[in-house]
């Protein structure tokens, strides 16, 4: 018997994603504008759907109510950058304060059990968004515009923005990486699959429960964060809308809850059929609401999970593989 | 001044718990949050809309031509939808019914576009006219629906403790598994729980569009409204959601009377409040199920 961390395709992974990682890094020098600005849209959708996937899938924590990390990352970036501090340190320490901020409404709201914790969520966005629209600052329902980034000329605008929104991504994922393969992260993937199974794993659940929901909370913000730069105005209004959590929802459940490749998967997706069918308006928004609930309905491990268990195909191996084992080895024990 | 804002406040509680009812049964029922809830009472309120319209009847009878159409919505919500994910665990029936509200808001929207609704110019001088009490004017609608929402909830409490279907709805609710034991069906009690519900949910749905205004994207402040009355009220009993709608209001109004922008801040504090209480002070020694339940324990020894 054979237990192992990684397989032969996770050794080809690795190395395509560095390679990916480095084709991605220097293709601002020949790449067009059009290009790097939907790049940069894509990085913030694999932000937001592996944050979301990280509360959902792996904490099993389902929230209705990220457009408050969101909102607050962006609205916290306008807030420092109005101290004359520069908009790239804002969107990190933004996203740190955030994260802070997390703390204390993550041992409230874990509390609260499934529906309530989602409702809840909401309820805590719209207090968000209505706090935010008491700062005289942000002029109500006006909104601001991120005004510090005129320092910059637009080309390196845009390439700075390209490139933070890349880092923000990699620097996330390989951190989520690192956290599900840790003793902790492989219990809760554990009682993922079997509840009962939790308490005897000797992980407290709850304090893992917690650190998923701040990092998402971080994450998430600065995704929020990385939008406001890349769309350079806040109004609290499309901030703070729950239009956000259906996005994360719908890349989630498609490209498969709970599966470190799946949120990547369905970012990837969404990306392209927004790039498609966002024309179609109102039908775009209906035919999302209604894959999603037919993926939960139908296919509830989503498309990523669907491949692993038809292919056995694991490309992240965010688990422990056991080959060889027979009857024999099982016997001999 | 504030005796008047007082009296709107539990006019407005009406329709709070009016609203929440139908969430409050099917969680006690089936432990279902239904996160489509406030959109299908905006879909019956559209509903309501087109037939009043159409066919030139008063909003009181189109409401009850709703009523089927409905229960039969939620006969079907129940055995597409909610039976199949109630399966998966606790989290795909958050998930699925948020995907239905999403596919009826734009849906809605599609259909009716962007322009607010309402009802109350079928109702004629019905839409103005007010009782006046010492010098307060209190408008004749706000007091129909509250009288509505008593008259519901009232009504369900009496079905749940005195007919046999409410017996077996309690029965299902406490325990499914051993309501089959006993010869219960369950599936066919949540199918009729979700038919009920629904019911309340057209109703609500009408109150909304003869007091105010609505459009295809009200549905989620609704769901809000609903879930803050039912968690206010204690989860537990239906006379505490109608306590909890009422109290949401006047925190509304006073949250209103402190800053012109605070109506909906004050409900949201308030309902932390009540959240906090709930978590830190053991269940339910703030909430009014404490105080109001005093019935079912008595039930419950026998």
């Amino acid at each position: 018997m054979n237990i192992k961390r990684s397989n032969a395709y996770s050794q080809v992974t690795l190395s395509i994603i560095i390679a990916l990682f480095i084709a991605l890094i220097i293709l601002p020098s020949f790449a067009s504008n059009d290009v790097m600005e939907r790049l940069t849209v894509l990085f913030i959708y694999i932000i937001m759907a592996a944050m979301w996937n990280t509360l959902a899938g792996f904490g099993g924590l389902v929230s209705i109510g990220q457009q408050l990390f969101l909102g607050l990352g962006a609205y916290t970036t306008i807030r420092i950058t109005d101290m004359g501090i520069s908009p790239f340190i804002a969107i990190v320490l933004a996203a740190c304060l955030v994260g802070l901020l997390s703390w204390p409404i993550s041992t409230f709201m874990l509390r609260l059990k499934a529906g309530e914790f989602a409702i809840g969520m909401w309820v805590l966005a719209s207090i968000g968004h209505l706090l935010v629209n008491l700062d005289p600052l942000i002029q109500g329902e006006t909104g601001i515009s991120l005004i510090a980034l005129n320092q910059y000329s637009i080309e390196s605008r845009r390439l700075f923005i390209y490139l933070a929104a890349l880092l923000s991504m990699s620097a996330l994922l390989l951190g989520l990486f690192y956290v599900l393969r840790s003793r902790a992260g492989i219990a809760m993937q554990a009682i993922r699959d079997n509840e009962e199974a939790a308490d005897s794993i000797g992980v407290d659940p709850e304090r893992v429960k917690k650190w998923f929901f701040i990092f998402a909370a971080f994450g998430t913000a600065l995704a929020g964060a990385l939008w406001l730069a890349q769309a350079s105005s806040f109004q609290p209004k499309t901030y703070f809308s729950v239009q956000w959590t259906a996005y994360m929802i719908f890349m989630v459940l498609v490209g498969g809850l709970g599966r470190f490749e799946g949120a990547i998967l369905g970012a990837l997706l969404f990306f392209a059929v927004e790039t498609w069918f966002a024309t179609a308006g109102v039908w775009y928004l209906v035919g999302l609401g209604a894959v999603a609930m037919l993926c939960s309905l139908f296919l509830p491990k989503g498309i990523w999970g669907a491949i692993e268990s038809k292919l056995g195909i694991t490309l992240v191996p965010v688990g422990y593989q056991v080959t060889g084992l027979t009857t024999d080895t099982l016997k001999n024990k | 001044m504030i005796i008047n804002s007082l009296v709107q406040a539990i006019l407005l509680g009406g329709y709070y718990a009016l609203i929440a009812c139908g969430l409050a049964f099917m969680f006690q029922v089936m432990r279902i949050i239904n996160l489509a809830h406030g959109s299908l009472a905006i879909l019956s309120a559209y509903l309501v809309w087109e037939i009043t319209d159409a066919l030139a009847l008063s909003p009181f009878i189109s409401v009850l031509m709703i009523l089927p159409i409905m229960a039969i919505i939620g006969l079907l919500l129940q055995r597409v939808i909610l039976e199949r994910t109630t399966k998966g665990g606790e989290l795909l029936p958050v998930l699925t019914t948020f995907g239905l509200a999403i596919v009826i808001d734009n849906l809605l929207f599609q259909q009716f576009g962007a322009n607010t609704r309402s009802l109350s110019p079928y109702l004629g001088d019905l839409s103005w006219e007010s009782y006046e009490i010492f010098d307060l004017w209190i408008g004749k609608l706000p007091v129909i629906v509250l009288i509505t929402a008593i008259a519901m909830i009232g009504g369900l409490d009496l079905i749940l403790r005195f007919t046999h279907l409410g017996r077996q709805i309690r029965a299902t609710a406490f325990d499914p598994d051993t309501a089959g034991l006993v010869g219960i069906d369950a599936r066919k009690i949540a199918g009729i729980s979700a038919a009920i519900a629904m019911m309340t949910v057209a109703i609500s749905g009408t109150a909304l569009g003869l007091r105010g205004t609505f459009d295809a994207y009200s549905g989620g402040p609704q769901l809000l409204f609903a879930f803050e009355a039912t968690i206010i009220g204690g989860v537990g009993s239906l006379w505490g959601v109608f306590m909890g709608g009422i109290i949401l209001a006047i925190a509304q109004s006073i949250g209103a009377l402190i800053h012109p922008q605070g109506f909906l801040l004050g409900g949201h504090l308030m309902f932390l409040i009540f959240l906090f209480a709930r978590i830190y002070f053991h269940r339910d020694v703030f909430s009014l199920k404490h105080w109001l339940s005093k019935f079912n324990k008595e039930e419950n020894v026998v």
